[in-house]
Order: C-alpha cells, then sequence, then structure tokens
C-alpha cells in the first residue's frame, strides 16, 4: 500500500465518521422544509403573536450575548491569570449551570425569587428603578463618559480616583435641577416592572445558562494568549487594568466574538427555563423556543415546523454574520 | 547603576539565593549562564515581573525592590520580543509615550528618530504577524527604549536570529553601548556576543554568580 493510499483511506475514513453527523442535521431541516410550504411560512410570519416572538427573541438575546460577555471576560481572565484559594470550587460552581438540565435552572430561580432578596429585588425594579436609573446608573454612565477626556487633560494616571465624585455631583446636579426625578418618572413609567412571569425574567433565564458557557469560552481563550505581552506592558508603564483593556482584551478578540456567538446561540435555544421562570403567555414571555411549544401543544404543526425553520434561518443568518465580520481582518 | 544585593528568589522547587552583582552607570553588563540556571528569572526581579524573597534591587540611587514594573522606569525586551498583536509598529513605538500623556507632536517625533535609528521605518504601518525575527527584536528594542529609560534588560533576544541578521542588530546595540546612556545587563549564551558587548560579564552557575 502507499504512502498516499493509506491517507487518502484515512482523510475518508474521517470524512465518512463525520459526514454523517452532517448529513443528520441537513436531513432533519430538509425534512422539516418538506413537511412545509411557503404558505405556512407566510401565515407564520403574518401573526401578530409570532412577530412579537421574533423581536423578544432577538432582543433578548442580544441583552443576554452582551451580559454574557460583560461577566465572562473578567472573569474568564481572574480565572486564567490569577490563583487563589478555592479556585477550583469556583470552577466547579461555574460548570453548575452547564451540568444542570435546564428546567432545573429555572425552577432554582423561580425559588430564588420567593426569597426575601428575591422579593426586595422584585419590589425595586417594580417600584423604584426610576430612581435606580437617574441617581445611579447615569451619574455613573456620566462619570464613565468624562474619565478618558479628564485623563486626557490631567495627563495622569490616577485620574480613576476622581469616578465617584463625578458621578456624586452628576447625581447631585440632576437632584437640584428636577432633572433626575423627570428621568425617574419616565423610566419608571415605560420599563419599571416585576421580573418573575414578565420579560426580565426571559433574559435572566437566558443570561443563566448561557453565561456558563461564554465564561469557559473566555477562560480557554485567555489561557491561549500568553502572559507575556501583558508583562511587557507592565514594564512600559501600564498599570494591571490598563494591561487588560489595552492589551489582553484586543488580544482575545477572537474568543469574545466566539463567546458572544456562544452566549446568543445559547440563549436562541434556550426553553426550560423560560417556560417554568418566565411563563409562555402569548404577546408577553413568549420567544421563538416557547412558539414552537404553544403551536404544538395546540395542534398546529405546520406552524410550529414554519417557527422551527424560521429559527434556523435567523441562527444561520446570525451565526454567518458573526463569522464574517466579526473576525474580518482577525488575531492569527 | 544596576546593583542585585543577596537576591534570594523561588518559584515552585526553583530557587536562587543570596546572588548579587553591579553594572555601573552607562555600562553593559552581559550575564550568562547554561539554561535553567535562573537568568531570565533575575531579569524578570530587576523588573519587576517577580517578587523576592530576600535582597534588594537598586536602580541608580533608588531601591526600587517594591516598586511596580512601571514605576521602574526598566526597558525589557523579552526572548520572544512578545510584540502586541493588535497594534501596527507606530503604536508599539508609541505606547509608552501615549501612557505618559506626551504631546502627540513629541510621540511623532520619537517614533520617527526610533524608526531611522533600528531601519524600521518601512515597517510603521504594520502589525506584528508576518514580521520577521530580526524585525521583530528591532521593533520590541525600539518599544522598551521609547520611553528613555535609563536602564535596558534583554533577555537573549538574538537567540532565535539567523547569522546575518543577528550581526545587524548587535551592531545597534553595540552602538548603544557606545552611547553609554542606558546601563544595560544584557543575558546570553553566546560567547562572542559576550566579546563583543560586554563592559562586564557575570557567570551564573549552579546559583553561584561571578564575574567572568
Amino acid at each position: 500500500m502507499t504512502a498516499a493510499g493509506a491517507n487518502g483511506r484515512f482523510y475518508a475514513s474521517l470524512g465518512l465518521l463525520g459526514g454523517g453527523y452532517v448529513v443528520l442535521i441537513l436531513a432533519m431541516v430538509v425534512a422539516d422544509l418538506c413537511y412545509t410550504t411557503p404558505d405556512h411560512w407566510w401565515a407564520a410570519l403574518q401573526s401578530h403573536e409570532i412577530q412579537y416572538a421574533i423581536k423578544l427573541t432577538l432582543v433578548s438575546c442580544l441583552m443576554t450575548a452582551v451580559l454574557s460577555l460583560w461577566v465572562a471576560a473578567p472573569l474568564g481572565y481572574l480565572l486564567s491569570r490569577t490563583h487563589f484559594w478555592g479556585r477550583s470550587v469556583l470552577e466547579t460552581i461555574l460548570d453548575i449551570p452547564i451540568v444542570l438540565p435546564p428546567l432545573v435552572i429555572g425552577l432554582s430561580l423561580l425559588i430564588l425569587f420567593q426569597t426575601l432578596p428575591g422579593k426586595w429585588m422584585e419590589e425595586t425594579t417594580a417600584n423604584r428603578l426610576g430612581f435606580l436609573v437617574a441617581y445611579m446608573a447615569v451619574p455613573i454612565l456620566a462619570a464613565l463618559f468624562c474619565w478618558p477626556i479628564l485623563r486626557t487633560l490631567s495627563r495622569g494616571n490616577k485620574t480613576a480616583l476622581y469616578l465617584p465624585a463625578i458621578a456624586l455631583v452628576v447625581a447631585v446636579v440632576l437632584r437640584m435641577s428636577g432633572v433626575g426625578t423627570s428621568i425617574a418618572e419616565v423610566v419608571q413609567a415605560r420599563y419599571g416592572t416585576r421580573i418573575t412571569f414578565q420579560i426580565p425574567a426571559v433574559i435572566l433565564a437566558q443570561f443563566s445558562v448561557s453565561c456558563a458557557f461564554a465564561v469557559r469560552t473566555m477562560r480557554v481563550t485567555f489561557d491561549q494568549i500568553s502572559p507575556r505581552t501583558e508583562q511587557v506592558a507592565l514594564t512600559l508603564g501600564c498599570t494591571r487594568s490598563q494591561a487588560f483593556w489595552l492589551i489582553a482584551l484586543p488580544e482575545a478578540r477572537r474568543g469574545l466574538v466566539s463567546a458572544g456567538t456562544l452566549a446568543w446561540a445559547r440563549a436562541l435555544g434556550e426553553f426550560g427555563p423560560i417556560l417554568v421562570f418566565a411563563g409562555a403567555t402569548r404577546m408577553r414571555t413568549e420567544v421563538l423556543s416557547t412558539t414552537v411549544f404553544l403551536e404544538l401543544s395546540v395542534g398546529r404543526l405546520e406552524a410550529a415546523i414554519a417557527v422551527s425553520l424560521l429559527m434556523v434561518v435567523v441562527a444561520v443568518g446570525v451565526l454567518l454574520l458573526m463569522r464574517t465580520f466579526g473576525l474580518r481582518g482577525g488575531i492569527a | 547603576m544596576i546593583l542585585l544585593d543577596k537576591v534570594s528568589i523561588r518559584q515552585g522547587a526553583f530557587r536562587l539565593d543570596d546572588v548579587s552583582l553591579t553594572v555601573p552607570t552607562g555600562r553593559y553588563g552581559v550575564l550568562m549562564g547554561p539554561t535553567g540556571c535562573g537568568k531570565t528569572s533575575l531579569l524578570e526581579a530587576i523588573a519587576g515581573l517577580r517578587p523576592l524573597v530576600g535582597g534588594m534591587i537598586v536602580l541608580g540611587e533608588r531601591d526600587v525592590t517594591r516598586l511596580t514594573p512601571g514605576d521602574r522606569g526598566v526597558g525589557y525586551v523579552p526572548q520572544d520580543a512578545a510584540l502586541f498583536r493588535t497594534m501596527s509598529v507606530s503604536n508599539h513605538l508609541a505606547f509608552a509615550l501615549n501612557l505618559r500623556g506626551e504631546r502627540r507632536s513629541a510621540v511623532e517625533q520619537r517614533v520617527r528618530e526610533l524608526a531611522d535609528w533600528l531601519a524600521i521605518a518601512h515597517l510603521l504601518n504594520r502589525r506584528p504577524h508576518g514580521l520577521s525575527g530580526g524585525e521583530a527584536q528591532r521593533v520590541a528594542l525600539g518599544r522598551a527604549l521609547s520611553f528613555r529609560p535609563k536602564y535596558l534588560l534583554l533577555d537573549e533576544p538574538l537567540s532565535a536570529l539567523d547569522e546575518t541578521t543577528r550581526g545587524s542588530i548587535v551592531d545597534l546595540l553595540d552602538a548603544l553601548r557606545k552611547a553609554g546612556e542606558v546601563t544595560v545587563l544584557h543575558v546570553t549564551h553566546s560567547r562572542a556576543e559576550a566579546e563583543r558587548l560586554a563592559d562586564v560579564c557575570f557567570q551564573l552557575n549552579n546559583g553561584t554568580l561571578t564575574c567572568a
């Protein structure tokens, strides 16, 4: 047997094994396509309930992906770069959402919001969200916005110390001028809501599971980036924080895109926790995965398949977009 | 002056005890020794990247033992150059100056000056990906010297280069030595490099440092 022949057979056997799985996926999609017609699609897209579910799905998945990255990047960096007592315990805790049945996550969230802290949070978002946004979120955002300007003007590295002072001044100005009260009233009227069985529950349920996958991805990403570049940055005058923001995070761009995509895709497919924690109320907490369940439960198989195919199209479209544009000019 | 006074380092099972050395101000020190004897650890300790378990490090007149790496004012060139993959060569040379809030015109002037001296002006818009080993080491050297440090630490910067490229970078280092503006500690395995560059030469063997 020649070496070329042996190599060919080796790759053919690999292709055969992997190809079987690819064929299975495609066969499922083709079977769905054969079962539905353009009329079913059109009817599904015309439905107000399904239009609402599409919008809520896209918004909640995007928010879940952003929140997951917001948590996963620092946590992954911490786990990768530091050694501290109890790190293995922390890693095990972070794996719980991955190994637990999704339904249990939903049930646990529901139970959590029956406890005192959970009830306090519900009461806060329902009655004091506007106040929190006007006098905490806005001042903090204003301080963060002013920070780079202040840094440029003062040419110093200690400007982080001014952040709380700026936030406090902004909060006082908002209070004295009455603008804060107006912001609080508008935000409270438009967005003040309880959490369980409302839209925030959809996002929290998706986030609880998706974030664990994003953390794992970011941990592996930072493990693969040599800490040497950050060390050099430290000798050049960076603080640890600057080395993270200016060196580690840009170098982790590929991992950020992967983690964000994974969190988004995981959120799209989430069903169990949403059903338990947010319910499946039409025009309120219905996302596409719950639409499939609701349509199936009333015997509308065609509509369920049309929505399933819609999910396939949306997922493939977003994944392709992320892979094409997210990694353009990517880092080797 | 770079002064190590009875410096002790631990890392897992590895230990280095009571190492002392002095590189006089403006001189070029070369540190030699077998692989794994702790040369890189010593350099990292001077740069502030590795904590000491004992002893003192003095740069000039200043005890820097407890200072952060950024406060020591030391330029550091690691063996693998460790360039920032997302930044252009120009940004590498400007990085430390921007951190210090230097004026844009001063930064641009310094970048041009370094690029001309290191013969990398044609690479200023390139990213590290695709640079040759010699080009990467020139960029790393420029980055380390950009903020005009008084001390420079070189960790086997020429070990992965071919003979011709190595020769051209040795010429650059020799020019640096002759200028005498920077006190250098250079780790190498090469006897030829040591003979060409060293004002003072140290040998580290089995935890004992001797003046060669």
